[in-house]
């Protein structure tokens, strides 16, 4: 389980958290929508460990996330970046199977590379990418590698950051049922942030989202048409008129 | 509340006491980073793939550009030698001076500095690129440590290579300067191999070497160090490669300064 309480994040005067409090069940899916710029990705990065909050806690299976052996810590996660974050100087397949070249989960490289093309192979990709380099790559194929990157060594806990934003509506299908699948099958708990309402409705368990620093309402997603909220039903809906602001 | 006027003297003194302490500050910086660099490098995991790229990058292809530095600088130094040396009839010395401003001054600062343009610069942007572009996050977030995996490797290089680098411009250099010596200005080649190797000390050949470690370190960190701390976007790639550049070569030169006080003045 992940637990965020009260998190307060601000860059100079650019407050972006401002006392977020969410909780995600173990082995359940929580989507987080909202408009761009309002620190998804600043959340994300914050349960990782990638950016210090200013404050507040953050608590993965009631131990704060700060504490404890790091190492340990984020070998449970898998994390697709909303940029993809591929390593340019390494092929395709090294990318993906990076954890398991190296460290604590380290095997035979014929192996890692046999799980490397199997998981390029779900997130849609022909064996051929895997001698590529990451930079003859299109946007959305690069995506795809990060994903399977971060499946690679089948992680309890995975991010993932705008999984579909820039592919096709059939390729977007097919990481939607993947992400679906991952949760369901592998027990895994996932973090989702997207804008696209299909990818919601196919992936969530849980709905949250986020607007101007805390969390304006969460819930199951069965939940989300009726939610009364008028945030939500702008953005459900994509109505310029509402609450938000179209000028951020 | 009202403000000194910028000219004032007080503002004067507060703007400068604010640099002095933003300077500190920035060595203070640089020293915790080049500590942590090496006590990532003594302990494991270690990446020998890393450090044989690095190795490549930063010692064998930089090679070329350092003998075509050697070789010029030191043909250069030959005929400003004998020309200067003519005014008191002291053109005979050319082979001692040359080895002698190659080895102990020319190389090791020529060297420094040609690091310095090529493998400052590219360590800086690639690191910066990769903060940029949320490689750094992703390395961590897939359990590898940037000081162990980027910084160490390549530090660790440039400690190594860049001695030899300095010991290969060293001989090229002589060998350019006794090239015009003994084509164009009429000396006698066996004479001035002789002269050369019998002028030289082992005191001027390991503060060489010892230099160009230092430089070599100091070039790679200044590197590793602005790239980490880059800013985000293209402009803050662009800012971390002109720091870097101009730290590494200003720090060479001051180390330089205090290297030859240290070997030639004690
Ligand atoms: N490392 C950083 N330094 C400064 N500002 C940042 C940093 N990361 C994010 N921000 C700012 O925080 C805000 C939220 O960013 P982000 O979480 O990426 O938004 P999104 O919800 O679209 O993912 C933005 O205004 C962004 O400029
Ligand atoms: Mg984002």
């Amino acid at each position: 389980m992940i637990r965020l309480e009260n998190v307060h994040k601000a860059f100079g005067d650019n407050k972006v958290l401002q006392g977020m409090t969410l909780e995600i069940p173990k082995g359940s899916s929580m989507v987080i929508i909202g408009g761009s710029g309002t620190g998804k990705s600043v959340a994300l990065k914050s349960i990782l460990g990638l950016i210090k909050p200013d404050s507040g806690e953050i608590l993965v299976d009631g131990k704060p996330a700060d504490s404890g052996d790091r190492d340990a810590f984020l070998a449970r996660f898998g994390m697709l970046f909303q940029g993809a974050a591929l390593f340019d100087s390494l092929p395709v397949w090294q990318n993906v199977a990076f954890r398991l070249l190296r460290g604590s989960l380290k095997r035979p490289v014929e192996e890692a590379r046999e799980i490397a093309i199997e998981k390029l192979r779900r997130v849609g990709l022909k064996a051929d990418v895997a001698d590529r380099l990451p930079a003859e790559l299109s946007g959305g194929m690069q995506k795809r590698v990060g994903l399977a990157r971060a499946i690679a060594a089948e992680p309890e806990i995975i991010f993932f950051d705008e999984p579909t934003t820039g592919l096709d509506p059939i390729m977007s299908g097919v990481i939607n049922d993947l992400i679906r699948e991952i949760v369901v099958e592998m027990g895994a708990t996932a973090m989702t942030i997207t804008h696209d309402m299909t990818s919601v409705r196919a992936i969530a368990d849980n709905v949250a989202m986020l607007h101007a620093g805390v969390i304006q309402w969460t819930g199951p997603v069965a939940e989300m048409d009726q939610s009364g909220d008028p945030y939500m039903e702008q953005f459900i809906h994509g109505r310029a008129e509402g609450p938000i602001e179209a000028v951020r | 509340m009202s403000h000194p006027s910028p000219l004032s003297p007080l503002a004067l003194l507060a703007r400068l006491g604010q640099m002095v302490l933003g300077a500190l500050g920035a060595v203070g910086r640089v020293a915790i980073f080049g500590l942590s660099t090496f006590s990532h490098m003594v302990r494991p995991p270690y990446y020998p793939r890393e450090v044989l790229n690095a190795l490549l990058q930063v010692g064998w292809l930089s090679l070329p550009v350092v003998g075509l530095t050697a070789i010029f600088t030191g043909g250069a130094l030959a005929l400003q030698i004998y020309a200067g040396g003519a005014r008191f009839n002291a053109e005979a010395v050319v082979p001692q001076i040359v080895a002698i401003g190659m080895v102990r001054e020319l190389g090791p600062v020529l060297v420094g500095l040609m690091i310095a343009a090529r493998v400052t610069s590219s360590i800086a942007a690639e690191i910066a690129t990769m903060k940029v572009t949320e490689q750094i996050d992703a390395l961590v977030t897939l359990s590898t440590h940037p000081m162990k995996y980027l910084v160490a490797p390549r530090v660790l290089a440039a400690l190594l290579t860049v001695p030899v680098l300095v010991g290969v411009g060293d001989i090229i250099g002589i060998m350019g300067g006794y090239v015009v010596a003994t084509q164009n200005l009429g000396f006698n080649p066996a004479a001035y191999l002789k002269n050369t190797v019998d002028f030289l000390e082992a005191r001027d050949i390991i503060s060489s070497l010892v230099k160009g470690a230092a430089f070599g370190t100091i070039a790679a960190t200044m590197g590793c160090y602005y790239g980490m701390q880059s800013g985000r976007g293209a402009q803050g790639v662009g800012r971390a490669t002109k720091g870097s550049v101009e730290a590494a070569a200003v720090l060479i030169l001051a180390a330089n300064f205090v290297l030859t006080g240290v070997f030639f003045s004690l």
